[in-house]
């Protein structure tokens, strides 16, 4: 009981603290300096339609690395956490079920398509909303798919493993040929900028964003491979 | 956009509430998870902003879908967050599956040692 009252006084209190966020804030009529930098010269500089991708990429393209290593951290840790020894007996477990008829068929349907739509969210992440991250997860949602629907679906460590290093260092690589040809780390203007709103302008953050959606794409995969086998 | 944080406001309140008084160690990491959702969506509320097409550069303009309604610092910052967030709920679930190899049980009631 008393335990109860404190729950609801902690919730009253955490809406008290939340509530100005909603009635004190005003919307802006206009932008702020910085986001009128980026909304202005980002499209001139970047040649990217989407501005958050060019605030992501190119102008805060350091924080994606890091972003990118905060995922890589975690997908270590769940390694590390579900890590089994050799001798370790297997605790009973329940016997894995089959997914059912419907569910096989389906992911045989749709594992092509989500694969295929998952590249096309992170190749047009400078024209639309998506980008490396999106287009990442979904790749990973298939492989999800494929786990769920067979018990004998087998995820290939070494192909995982050699997916997400090679596209790490793609992306190191990239990123580092703008402090050489362009003007510093993450630049993308090495290569040309291309018309405006087409699929091949923005220099390189088309290149730089598939390979962190190979990347992300794979650290998931790598990270359900944890959990399901162990 | 007040409408929408209120709702983030909502969901950040279920997800504390669930994480407070759920007893089954999934149900805490799933209002774990809807407390970050929340999160987000209130700090994408914030960036929202009144300006008429205009306002910004002529090449958006040109080529704008809804008229550069938004802020895009706090859209970066949350696509951050989502993806920091999805880390912690894989490192939490995998906490679980670790929990429940050791006792075979999903009850945190089971677990004695964790209080203090």
């Amino acid at each position: 009981m008393i335990k109860n009252a404190f729950i609801f006084i902690t919730l009253i209190l955490m809406s008290l603290l939340l509530l100005p966020l909603a009635t004190d804030i005003k919307p802006m009529d206009s932008f702020n300096s910085l986001a009128e930098r980026y909304m202005k010269e980002g499209p001139k500089e970047v040649g990217s339609a989407n501005p958050v991708t060019s605030v992501v990429v190119t102008y805060r393209g350091f924080d994606t690395l890091g972003e990118v290593t905060v995922l890589f951290t975690a997908f270590m840790g769940v390694g590390l956490l579900l890590r089994r020894k050799e001798d370790e007996e297997m605790i009973v477990e329940a016997e894995k079920r089959e997914g059912s008829e419907i569910l096989q068929t389906a992911s045989n349907f749709i594992t092509p398509l989500l694969f295929i739509f998952g590249i096309y969210v992170f190749v047009h992440g400078h024209l639309s909303a998506g980008g490396g991250f999106q287009g990442g997860v979904i790749i990973a949602s298939a492989i999800l798919l494929g786990v769920l629907s067979r018990t004998s679906y087998k995820i290939n460590d070494n192909l995982v493993l050699f997916v997400d290093s090679f596209a790490g260092l793609m992306l190191v690589i990239l990123a580092t040929l703008g402090v050489i040809l362009a003007g510093g780390f993450m630049d993308n203007r090495y290569i040309g900028l291309g018309e405006y709103g087409k699929l091949f302008s923005a220099g390189a953050i088309p290149f730089i964003y598939s390979f962190i959606g190979i990347k992300v794409g794979s650290m998931l995969t790598g990270i359900l491979k944890n959990m399901s086998q162990g | 956009m007040v409408i929408i944080s209120i709702i983030g406001i909502m969901l950040v309140l279920i997800g504390l509430w669930g994480t407070l008084t759920q007893k089954n160690l999934i149900k805490i990491v799933v209002g774990f998870a809807i407390l970050d959702t929340g999160v987000n969506i209130i700090m994408v509320s914030v960036g929202f902003i009144k300006v008429n097409a205009n306002h910004v550069g002529e090449a958006l303009s040109k080529h704008a879908v809804v008229g550069g309604e938004a802020d895009p610092v706090p859209s970066a910052l949350v696509l951050t967050a989502i993806v920091v967030g999805l880390a912690v709920t894989a490192l939490m679930l995998s906490y679980v599956i670790k929990m429940y190899r050791e006792k075979s049980s999903m009850n945190i009631d089971d677990y004695k040692e964790l209080r203090w």
